[in-house]
């Protein structure tokens, strides 16, 4: 049990302590223990691994740590092998004995467990040569690769709370606001407000207590970045939310995370006792007459709940109804209190900002958008998972580049960022620098930085309606416009998907779409209509094939296309009749099959058990 | 006597106290702004939408809701824009797909140009404009009914759909809704709202009807007097 | 109903808690029971309505009885561009319940859920707590096979 930190001695001190319990010589394996990873079964490889070192007794050979989430989610499980820092990728259980004795033992690398780029063919055998962290900026995510989550000794070994220490004992809560301005620090949740001059409105702001609150709500699909950084990083959030309410002259804050996230609730709960113990947290933090702390509270399953207003309503222990936002949360917000929310990416990135000083953290970036954004790159890529880049890289370099393009072969279509606020950019611009403003333009948005790629086989206007039935889902009810507007611009959009639109429809989404951005609530209603405004402004044909051709072109929309069984590459083999849920798919062994059009509810599963690509979609 | 400010509602100067909402100081102008959730007996809500008006501050204009939006010295309000009327007709539009024959949304969508609805009419009939809700809550003070789930799913209801424990059978609800969809009956000495039968009480004096028992009950303690102090006599014969 | 008590006064009685604290009622009896709801009414004097309110609103919560088993398919868009609601019309069918319902023998909850943030192994169906990837329409039914259903799978002999 650690003694509390009443001095920056005293946290020099133990950061020494903490370094000192690692030889940088021996074999360190760092797994992956990030939720992803834990999917992939990386649990019981981790437990292995440790049972045969027990068993062999190698305890003092080889450390073992369990890390948060790499980043890599395609290629896990995987692990970084220390001190070479080699890359392990899709390890299977058979393969423990191998990494002992080999890598562990001998200090030999095994070919199989390597990384092989697709384009040279060659394998690679440290972490940051593997193209898809080559081009990255790691600044804020990388750390979660050296650290255990639910150790504030390891977050110490790196220097972990030395910018607190700053902040505290060497600057004045409005320096620490006037470097977060100059570092001109975006919000990362979506809104891209300048955070710097959030906490100056809300330092100057009447009212206590005035609180800080971080948002973890992370409701945008596909987008799961900050749970990564919560389960892989707490400290550094902690940290970053310490200086701000030292900043802003705050004594209470909350994490507001949502239900989903179980592991991250658990990392960060630990987090926040263990700094306490510290002294980190709580009264007199370090040594100082500033004292703060903070609770955890939990989401209840509503989308909504990421918005501000709604946020604070759930806090405060009522339903998610948000509230016309005329007067700012800086000077009206939790209970009526100045509140600053911020996203936890942009609480991650405070502690680099003060550590590195603003004009450093302000040289990375283009001219509006300074630092580093994470984005979660899914969908139809080949390099599924979580990349840091600077802003300014091009939408090209991220999906090719890092992303390592499309699978299959297949061709590029679309980009859907910001979620369901958002919109997806089609092939012609690619070479777009990607920051706020840029994709603004454009007509999408930064949001929180999902990344959603989609191919030829993806079909805009079945994405579009799929964004509307999720808002529909997750409005709150309480406005007109959102409420039953976008339920009638779904209803819209399924009649075109079943080939029974008209061409009015499109001029009737495009009004509608105006109105009920104009008359909405908040900005859930407010941005609705934007993945069909921009399906509509860039891939206008495909709707007007829906509808005039009756016809989907990408082969998705299901009253629009038919199973068929093409004679050419048949073999008989029945499967499809076996699994065909309604009897449709019919023939005899080693004969041609057929489907009957009348009885096909066209599921798909013909279709995705057919080994001979017999089952063509039209 | 709070401070005033002066403000400009299509292009008419208007005086208002500062603090109060845009739709107030219209009002007091006698400027109407179209309205369907907004009572001044209740805190604003700004859910049905109606109230949309153009603000600018310099050069910049949006869109807000004029029950809840305060003025402010200066501020230039336009009631009447294109982009406000589109919002209008949408919401109208879209309520009259929920409830095509109520006067009162007939008589809004007459003033606006919108001849019926366009979208598929599914009836239910509320609006879900919040009002009964909201009097429950603030005004009368038990919250005997409230909103049950969300977004298209949204209803006013009792807690599990049943008898309402907290409620005194006021009234009030019914009364206030805008679109009378909250059946209340009286008849032999008994009210009947939401499906539960609330027994009344009579004057002692001259026999007629006051008010239901729970209604009485809940007064006397509020008051502190007793149900016999309260039925002793009443309005008509006193 | 001690257990509710026991649970609110573990949050101090704090009303701003409330969520959570449903939270926990709910991880104690599958569901949030009526007596539940009532007691939590009592207990922190709020009107019954305001705890029904919020027991409809979020859909983290049940007001009746989950299923012996807890199927859950993400809806995220990495998963529903690599397939996903062909899994959730597969699943409908092979259980005999939509979405949302529990089956009449409470042995099934179905449920289609918001991004899991585990998008690598999209399309995910979680199974009683456990996380299955990359799942087909043809591994889907393996996994209802194995839970007890009768389905066709492409490995099953004449």
């Amino acid at each position: 049990m650690m003694k509390k930190i009443k001095s920056p001695a005293d946290l020099t001190k133990l950061q020494e302590a903490a370094k000192q319990r690692f030889d940088p010589e021996k074999p360190c394996i760092a797994f992956c223990t990030g939720t992803g990873c834990l999917a992939y079964g990386t649990q019981k490889l981790v437990d292995t691994l440790k049972d045969e070192i027990v068993k062999r007794n190698l305890g003092d050979r080889v450390y073992i740590r369990n890390t948060g989430c790499h980043g890599f989610c395609e290629r896990g499980p995987m692990a970084v092998i220390y001190p070479q820092k080699i890359f392990y990728q899709k390890i299977k259980l058979e393969d423990v004995p191998d990494v002992i004795e080999k890598t562990v033992l001998k200090g030999e690398v095994i070919d199989r467990l390597l990384y092989k780029d697709p384009v040279t063919k060659t394998k690679i055998v440290k972490e940051d040569e593997v193209p898809f962290y080559k081009k990255q900026m790691r600044l804020v995510f990388g750390m979660n690769g050296l650290i255990e989550p639910t150790s504030i000794e390891d977050y110490l070994a790196i220097g972990g709370y030395g910018a607190l220490a700053k902040a505290l004992h060497q600057m004045q809560p409005q320096q620490v606001v006037d470097e977060v301005i100059a570092a001109k620090l975006r919000g990362r949740g979506g809104g891209g407000f300048p955070t710097g001059w959030k906490w100056d409105a809300t330092r100057k702001a009447q009212g206590e207590p005035k609180y800080i609150i971080c948002n973890a709500d992370e409701g945008d699909p596909g987008a799961y970045m900050d749970r990564s950084l919560l389960e892989g990083n707490p400290h550094s959030v902690l940290e970053g939310m310490v200086i701000g309410a030292y900043a802003i002259g705050s004594t209470h804050g909350y994490i507001y995370v949502r239900n989903e996230y179980p592991l991250a609730v658990k990392n960060i709960t630990l987090a926040i006792e263990k700094a306490r113990e510290l002294g980190l947290l709580g009264d007199n933090i370090m040594g100082t007459d500033f004292s703060f702390d903070l609770l955890i509270n939990r989401g209840g399953g509503a989308f909504v709940c990421g918005e501000s207003s709604a946020l604070f309503a759930s806090i405060e222990g009522r339903s998610g109804e948000p509230r016309a936002k005329y007067v700012h949360a800086t000077d009206r917000g939790l209970y009526n209190k100045p509140t600053t929310l911020n996203n936890v990416e942009t609480w991650a990135n405070v502690p680099l900002i003060i550590n590195n000083g603003s004009a450093w953290y302000a040289g990375i970036g283009t001219e509006k958008s300074k630092g580093t954004k994470i984005f979660s790159l899914v969908g139809k890529i080949n390099n599924t998972g979580l990349v840091e880049v600077p802003m300014g890289i091009t939408l090209r370099e991220i999906i090719y580049e890092i992303g390592g393009g499309i699978p299959k072969g297949r061709k590029f279509k679309a980009v859907q960022t910001g979620g369901p606020s958002g919109g997806c950019i089609p092939e012609e611009h690619l070479d777009m620098p990607v920051d706020f403003d840029a994709l603004t333009d454009l007509g999408s948005m930064m949001g929180s930085g999902g990344m959603i790629v989609m191919d030829e086989r993806n079909c805009m206007v079945d994405v579009a309606k799929y964004f509307l039935s999720f808002l529909e889902g997750e409005s709150c009810g309480k406005c007109t416009p959102c409420r039953e507007g976008v339920l009638q611009m779904r209803k819209i959009l399924d009649r075109i998907c079943e080939g029974k639109g008209a061409m009015e429809d499109l001029d009737t989404l495009e009004w509608m779409g105006q109105a009920i951005a104009d008359g909405s609530l908040c900005a859930l209603g407010g941005s609705a209509p934007n993945p069909v405004l921009t399906t509509l402004r860039y891939f206008r044909d495909e709707y007007e094939a829906h509808i005039k051709d009756k016809r989907c072109p990408a082969g998705v929309c299901k009253a629009l296309i038919t199973y068929s069984i093409d004679p050419e590459t048949c073999t008989g083999c029945h499967v499809c009749a076996r699994i065909c849920p309604t009897q449709a798919a019919t023939g005899e062994k080693k004969e041609l099959h057929t489907i009957n059009q009348e009885l096909c509810i066209k599921c798909g599963a013909c279709y995705e058990s057919c080994k001979f690509d017999a089952v063509k979609v039209s | 006597m709070s401070e005033m400010v002066t403000l400009k509602i299509n292009g008419r100067q208007v005086q208002a106290p500062a603090g109060s909402t845009v739709i107030e100081a219209a009002r007091d102008a006698n400027i109407h702004i179209p309205n369907l959730c907004s009572n001044p007996e209740l805190e604003p809500y700004g859910a049905c939408r109606m109230c949309m008006v153009e603000i600018s501050h310099g050069k910049r204009t949006r869109l807000v809701a004029s029950c809840i939006y305060e003025v402010s010295e200066g501020l230039e309000v336009k009631t009447d824009t294109q982009r406000v009327n589109n919002v209008r007709r949408l919401v109208i539009e879209l309520m009259l797909s929920r409830n095509p024959k109520h006067p009162r949304l007939l008589e809004l969508a007459a003033q606006h140009g919108v001849e019926g609805t366009r979208f598929e009419i599914d009836v239910r009939g509320c609006i879900l404009c919040g009002q009964c809700v909201r009097t429950c809550r603030e005004v009368v003070g038990v919250s005997a009914i409230g909103f049950e789930s969300r977004g298209t799913q949204r209803r006013v209801a009792t807690p599990f759909n049943e008898s309402p424990a907290e409620c005194i059978a006021c009234g009030s609800c019914a009364y206030i809704c805008p679109v009378d969809v909250i059946p209340l009956k009286e008849k032999d000495g008994v009210r009947t709202i939401w499906k539960t039968d609330f027994p009344m009480l009579q004057c002692r004096s001259c026999g007629r009807t006051i008010a239901p028992k729970r209604q009485l009950e809940h007064f006397a303690k509020i008051t502190g007097q007793s149900l016999d102090d309260l039925t002793k006599s009443c309005v008509h014969c006193r | 109903m001690k257990k509710v008590a026991e649970i609110i006064q573990k949050y101090n009685s704090n009303k701003g808690f409330l969520v959570p604290i449903l939270q926990d009622v709910q991880k104690e009896f599958n569901y949030l029971p009526r007596e539940a709801l009532n007691a939590v009414s009592t207990i922190l004097d709020l009107p019954l309505s305001r705890i029904y309110e919020l027991a409809t609103f979020y859909k983290a919560f049940s007001l009746t009885p989950r299923g012996r088993h807890q199927l859950s398919l993400c809806m995220g868009t990495a998963c529903h561009v690599r397939g996903a609601s062909l899994l959730q019309e597969s699943i409908e069918r092979g259980l005999n319940i939509k979405a949302g319902e529990t089956s009449d023998d409470l042995e099934f909850t179905f449920e289609t859920v918001n991004c899991l943030g585990a998008c690598a192994l999209g399309p995910i169906l979680v199974v009683d707590e456990e996380y299955q990837g990359q799942v087909t329409l043809s591994k889907t039914n393996k996994i209802l096979k194995t839970l007890g259903k009768k389905v066709a799978t492409d490995d099953e002999e004449d």
